[in-house]
């Protein structure tokens, strides 16, 4: 990738001489301010975390092939479980959209970088320090974290392994990392916009993005908050959630939900972004309903915030608090129902192609409505008795955040990788990649429906003898799940380092829409020093007809 | 794409045909686990049908609409009377499912007078059962053997769903559980009855049941309480309330002789 | 591009305030939960203060059965255990109930009731005017000791309600002492 930008930079050589192009090595990246080179470090870290905790995935999936111990011991096990979960949500979530919305924002809006550019190296490099200091409680003596990614007090209080603190520590960190992130998205799209880029014209995924950005640092202070609560509860004899000391166990799982309810929408709403750019490019029809979309959003968010209730309805709360949540949590599937509605609009009566991109925006539609279904029925307190902490839940949260989220940054990947690279990947690769991920998903999480109505509970390293047909299945689409990624390892490597590909022209794709469209591929180092004028913005927003 | 589809409708009306026991909620023995199980029901089918509508404007459209087949895409994208209906319909099927779960939910905050009480500790990682009318108070362990977890022994067919001392109750009464622990968090979860109640320390909660049929309903803890989370099952046995009796009369018998 | 610059600096800055302002607010929750936990009587909690009965009547019409219930975290070594196990109470009466308890530890120790109350539809309308769960209880070497609950149910409770559970954990607070040790107040040493 180097020498194509080092290439691109020449015919780009306006007379600024307060721009050069990347300097070389390592430095380049250790201390570069480019939007582009920044978003391309947080998709490298959350593409190789992604191999990390799939491969904890798989060993879970592996101890769980048949009843009776197969390979972990229970102490490890939860230990997977934790880190799984964990290093999915901060780890390959949340950095992968941080770093598309690095690359696309400021190409998107007109802009020619992030508007602070010297704290976006910070907060791409607080996070892999982070992670080391979480993967390095593995090394210590006592256990790794064990207490689930919710880390419910006081298991992870009173009860936790000593390296409790390094954990709480990296939370911290990441905490801020995304918070220094949402800061600079805001502020990037307050007052980076072209002058002619107006707030209705903007692009559905920095719509979106600008509402996560406001629920990161509106929720992510709260789990800062919640952990320092921990450690202040673990070292400083404090008892916020320690009965003996007039505290509440229930009050810790307030404090997280407040947070990661909200959190659940963080990882999505960036998603729905990006369908909403893909769908309209392979339809070659403007997205149906733009501003019911935006307002849908911004409702979604404001929703997402008074539900957290919902993940504790077996914790004892009188029947009127649990009424309220009930019906606010059924309330957020109208605003998610609008999405969904408006996109199979988008495709009707469209001119649909099927490049990779559009086929993982499809599997996300079909597979997304399915978790919103299941959410749905979940919503109900009385059912809710009998799916909580069952694989029904495990079923219901990966339906919704493997495509919600991961199929949306695979989709986002293929879709503005010849925009990145300046080179096309191997379509028929990308085809094979997403039916051996769509189907090794569904066998999968299909069969954990049945296993948690049946009554699995989740987080358990063993399993009656009745659940072992299913369990087999679901490990068996774990690992054609998991060989998939490897296909889409070799389809982005190939597309960044190898010439076999043909070079992809500035439009890419026949029916896209945009600014980023509308620069050379691959993107020149700087790219929109002068702000694109009136008619380049109004040419790239469909929507306005 | 419609490979997957199939294999997706078909899936989902598979759960719908085979009400069999392992793919679906267990209808259940008490008059609660009944009504949650024809209020999932009621939300699965709201959802089929919610489902078999966008998938078949999406199906239909993934076949009709194709550019290869030379499809022009026709430009509109924006129509209000549609937003509104949209908006509207879902929210009127949110508001006829709100209904029968807010009387379900009612039912399950019943609080009639109970026949018995039974207070249940979690501990890391067993159950303790207290009768507090009957003064009787045991411990109820795991008792699927470590051999059998490691697999060098045959599993047992209620491999760890078995316990050494299950917890007794009449049928036909409204047992009062007050659910506390001892330690960490746990859940009392056993499907069949329709209770799940988290054990919170130094809290108590309260939950009920009514069993209306004779048998053994096994259940498994059901909020990660750490290493053994796994292996403190739940087993319940529903006896006739004469059988309660004499089961009440021996325990303290043999209480009061191990105490001589 | 300096005005661009500033603007990017007060938009930070009140970004960075709101920021503050939600920390704050996760700390806030700690209060409030205290605060709605109060009134609603989440977890009982309506239990650990002290109401005043003024300007109820009796309601002689409902009787609610008062069911009390001990615990002791951990095994701790008391014995503790209310004097009668339930009481009929009348809506808007008063009645006193004692709780026996007797420190076995072999040593000094300052322990604390948690009171819970259930069902929680409940909680809130179980009041108390004065109950040894107010504060910490410091208890001698072998010490034995009656400790009062004054209660009643408040007449707003509605009639669906006919039986209400009382209880306690009893824990030992030697890492949490507070200001007021050895209070004893309304006890009868055995
Ligand atoms: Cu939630
Ligand atoms: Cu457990």
């Amino acid at each position: 990738m180097t020498d194509q930008h080092i290439a691109t930079q020449d015919n780009d050589h306006h007379d600024h001489d307060s721009h050069h192009g990347p300097a070389k090595g390592w430095r380049r990246w250790l201390f570069t301010t480019n939007h582009k080179d920044i978003g391309t470090l947080y998709l490298t870290l959350s593409f190789i975390l992604m191999f990390v905790a799939g491969t904890m995935a798989l060993l879970v999936r592996t101890e769980l092939f048949e009843p009776g111990k197969v390979l972990l011991n229970p102490e490890f096990f939860n230990q997977m479980t934790t880190f799984h979960g964990l290093i999915m949500v901060f780890g390959v979530i949340m950095p992968a959209m941080a770093g598309l919305a690095n690359w696309m924002i400021p190409m998107m809006i007109g802009a020619q970088d992030m508007a602070l550019p010297r704290l976006n190296n910070w907060s791409f490099w607080l996070l892999p320090f982070a992670f080391t200091m979480l993967m390095s409680t593995f090394l210590m003596s006592g256990n790794a974290p064990d207490f689930g990614w919710t880390f419910y007090a006081p298991l992870s209080t009173t009860y936790a392994p000593k390296s409790t603190d390094f954990f709480i520590f990296s939370v911290h960190l990441m905490g801020l990392s995304s918070i220094l992130a949402a800061l600079n998205i805001v502020v990037t799209i307050f007052n980076m916009r072209a002058p002619a880029m107006t707030w209705m014209k903007l692009p559905m995924f920095v719509w979106s993005w600008l509402v996560t950005a406001f629920l990161l640092l509106a929720v992510m202070p709260v789990l800062a908050g919640c952990v320092t609560m921990m450690l202040m509860d673990r070292h400083f004899g404090t008892s916020f959630f320690n009965a003996a000391g007039g505290g509440d166990p229930v009050l810790f799982q307030h404090v997280f939900w407040f947070f990661g309810h909200p959190e659940v929408y963080i990882l999505i709403l960036p998603g729905f972004g990006v369908i909403s750019s893909i769908i309209p490019t392979f339809s070659r029809k403007p997205l149906f309903g733009y501003h019911a979309m935006v307002y849908a959003t911004v409702i979604i968010a404001l929703l997402g915030l008074v539900v957290w209730v919902h993940h504790m309805f077996t914790t004892g709360a009188p029947m009127d608090a649990q009424l309220f949540f009930m019906y606010a949590t059924m309330l957020i599937s109208v605003p998610t129902g609008i999405k969904v509605f408006n996109w199979t609009a988008t495709i009707f009566k469209g001119s649909l192609s099927f490049e990779t991109p559009m086929l993982f925006a499809l599997g996300f539609l079909v597979m997304f409505t399915i978790g919103g279904l299941s959410g749905l029925m979940i919503s109900l307190v009385p059912s809710d008795y009998q799916y909580r902490d069952s694989y029904f839940i495990v079923a219901h949260f990966h339906y919704v955040l493997v495509s919600g989220s991961l199929f949306t940054i695979i989709a986002a990947v293929y879709y503005w990788l010849p925009k990145w690279t300046g080179r096309m990947y191997s379509e028929r690769l990308g085809q094979w990649h997403f039916w051996l991920t769509t189907i090794g998903m569904n066998v999968t999480f299909m069969p954990m429906h049945f296993l948690g109505l049946a009554g699995m509970p989740r987080r358990i390293p063993d399993y009656a003898l009745q659940f072992t047909d299913f369990n087999q299945i679901c490990t068996v689409g774990a690992f054609i799940f998991g060989f998939a990624q490897l296909i889409f390892l070799y389809i982005v490597v190939m597309s960044c380092f190898s010439k076999r590909f043909p070079a992809a022209t500035s439009q890419v794709w026949e029916g896209a829409h945009g600014l980023e469209w509308t620069i050379p591929s691959p993107a020149p180092y700087h790219t929109f020093e002068t702000p694109p004028d009136l008619a380049t913005v109004n040419a790239a927003a469909p929507q306005l007809e | 794409m419609r490979r997957i589809f199939l294999f997706v409708l078909t899936s989902f009306f598979a759960i719908a045909a085979l009400a069999t026991p392992g793919i679906n909620m267990p209808v259940g023995v008490t008059p609660v686990s009944q009504e949650i199980y024809r209020l999932h029901m009621a939300a699965f089918y709201v959802c089929c049908v919610i489902g078999a509508g966008v998938f078949g404007v999406l199906i239909y459209s993934l076949i009709a609409f194709r550019k290869s087949k030379g499809a022009k895409a026709v430009h509109f994208h924006e129509h209000l009377g549609l937003e509104i209906v949209w908006t509207t319909i879902p929210f009127l099927i949110l508001v006829a499912l709100a209904i029968p779960a807010t009387i379900v939910l009612s039912h399950i905050h019943n609080t009639d007078q109970s026949g018995l009480t039974v207070k249940i500790t979690g501990y890391q990682w067993r159950w303790k059962y207290e009768y507090l009318d009957q003064n009787i108070s045991f411990f109820s362990d795991l008792s699927t053997t470590q051999d059998q977890i490691n697999n060098k022994a045959a599993k047992s067919p209620w491999f760890l769903l078995e316990v050494d001392h299950p917890l007794v109750v009449p049928v036909h009464t409204k047992v009062r559980l007050l659910v506390t622990a001892d330690d960490v968090i746990h859940a009392w979860w056993v499907p069949e009855l329709g209770v799940k109640q988290d054990a919170i320390p130094g809290f108590v909660n309260e939950n009920w049941m009514m069993i209306e049929k004779t048998g053994t309903y096994r259940g498994q803890c059901g909020e990660l309480c750490g290493l053994n989370h796994a292996f403190m099952p739940i087993v319940v046995e529903a006896v006739s309330p004469s059988d309660f009796a004499k089961w009440v009369t021996a325990h303290q018998a043999r209480v009061k002789g191990d105490h001589s | 591009m300096s005005n661009h610059q500033k603007s990017h600096k007060r938009l930070t800055l009140i970004l960075v305030c709101g920021v503050l302002l939600m920390f704050g607010f996760a700390y806030m929750l700690v209060p409030l939960y205290k605060l709605i936990c109060q009134k609603e009587g989440i977890n009982g909690r309506s239990g650990a203060t002290a109401s005043s009965m003024a300007g109820l009547s009796i309601d002689t019409t409902r009787t609610i059965k008062v069911t009390f219930l001990t615990t002791l975290h951990q095994h701790l070594p008391f014995t503790f255990k209310p004097v009668k196990p339930f009481l009929l109470i009348h809506p808007g009466e008063r009645k006193l109930i004692y709780f026996y308890a007797e420190n076995k530890t072999g040593h000094d120790m300052t322990v604390q009731a948690v009171p819970s109350i259930t069902p929680g539809d409940a909680a809130r309308f179980l009041k108390k005017t004065e109950c040894f769960c107010f504060t910490q209880q410091y208890f001698f070497k072998g010490e034995k000791a009656d400790m009062p609950v004054y209660f009643f149910v408040d007449p707003a409770i509605p009639s669906s309600i006919k039986e209400i559970t009382l209880s306690y954990t009893l824990f030992d607070v030697g890492d949490f002492l507070k200001k007021q040790q050895h209070f004893t107040k309304g006890r009868i040493d055995l």
